[in-house]
């Protein structure tokens, strides 16, 4: 998800987008990505541990996002 | 005469133009796979523009990985130049070898065309040809061109005239502080989203980038000559 202090152009267009249907009590839109990775791993700790390396690494630019994960399953 | 690589990934498009811009300006300039990691003595390496991995992820996310770049990242740790052009700058924040990050441009379009840029520094090997606050005209082909740090970085990045080209007139997409070129703190990595290897001939419509390649061998002129040796039509360091 883009930090909250950048300008985010794709989501202000959403919002643009629901103003004009009439969902005018958008407030705000933010857009990110959403990634669904299947893990091999013994427990949901260390599945949830591989996933934010994954994420420190490649899945997400410290510079310019923000990133949750969580584990199903 | 500098020997210089042009990294080619899947998705490059620039790379025979900048193949070509340099050996215009007097390069032995060569191609280098990206999945090869010898930059064959490489003076200079220069990442094209283009779209590596189809910008899958994030603009240069991908190529930063690939095993080149362990090489450009050794090259460049060890002082040697580098530029990146367009994507190639993308690749080289992604990378960590620059500051910041190139996000979608302000106004979500993709932009072709020619803008106004100033040189800001004449002390990187890709801009010492130049003079110091000259104007140019160098066309910008991106949709990913909005270059974003924090204030404290872009506070550095101004008291250490790390800011390399400055958009005038206008800010095309919406970049921090007009950046639109930066080099490292020692000075030796470059990224432009710029591309001057569109620019450098009068029959491209201007001549104003090519100077960013004349730079690399003005330097050698000034810095290494005699240094290098042809034998049997290879360049041999004595």
């Amino acid at each position: 998800m883009p930090r909250a202090s950048l300008l985010d152009p794709q989501g202000q267009a959403v919002q643009h987008a629901l103003h004009s249907l009439g969902f005018g009590d958008v407030a705000g839109v933010r857009a990110g990505k959403h990634l669904v990775l299947q893990v091999q791993a013994a427990t949901r700790e260390e599945a949830a541990a591989k996933a934010r390396t994954m994420c420190d690494r490649l899945l997400a630019n410290p510079v310019t996002e923000d990133y949750e994960c969580s584990v199903s399953q | 005469m500098q020997r210089v690589a042009v990294v080619v990934f899947p998705g490059s498009n620039c790379d025979a133009d900048t193949l070509d811009a340099a050996r215009a300006a007097g390069s032995d300039a060569y191609y280098v796979w990206h999945r090869d990691a010898n930059l064959q003595q490489a003076d200079a390496v220069i990442l094209p523009g283009g779209f590596s991995y189809g910008d899958y992820l994030r603009s240069g996310a991908i190529a930063r990985f690939s095993p080149v770049m362990r090489a450009v990242t050794a090259h460049a740790r060890a002082g040697g130049a580098v530029l990146g052009i367009c994507n190639g700058f993308q690749i080289l924040c992604e990378a960590g070898l620059l500051p910041g990050a190139l996000m979608r441009n302000a106004r979500l379009k993709f932009l072709s065309r020619p803008v106004r840029v100033r040189v800001e520094t004449t002390d990187t090997p890709f801009t010492r040809s130049y003079e110091q606050g000259e104007e140019l005209s160098l066309p910008i082909a991106h949709g990913d061109g909005r270059y974003v740090v924090d204030t404290r970085t872009a506070a550095e990045l101004e008291a250490q005239a790390q800011i390399v080209l400055r958009y005038v007139t206008e800010n095309p997409n919406g970049s921090t502080h007009d950046i639109g070129g930066v080099c490292n703190v020692a000075r030796n990595v470059v990224g432009i989203m710029p591309h001057p290897e569109r620019r450098n001939t009068p029959v491209l419509g201007g001549q104003d980038g090519a100077r960013v390649f004349l730079s690399l061998e003005a330097r050698n002129a000034t810095q290494h000559a005699g240094d290098m040796r042809a034998v049997d039509g290879r360049h041999l360091r004595v």
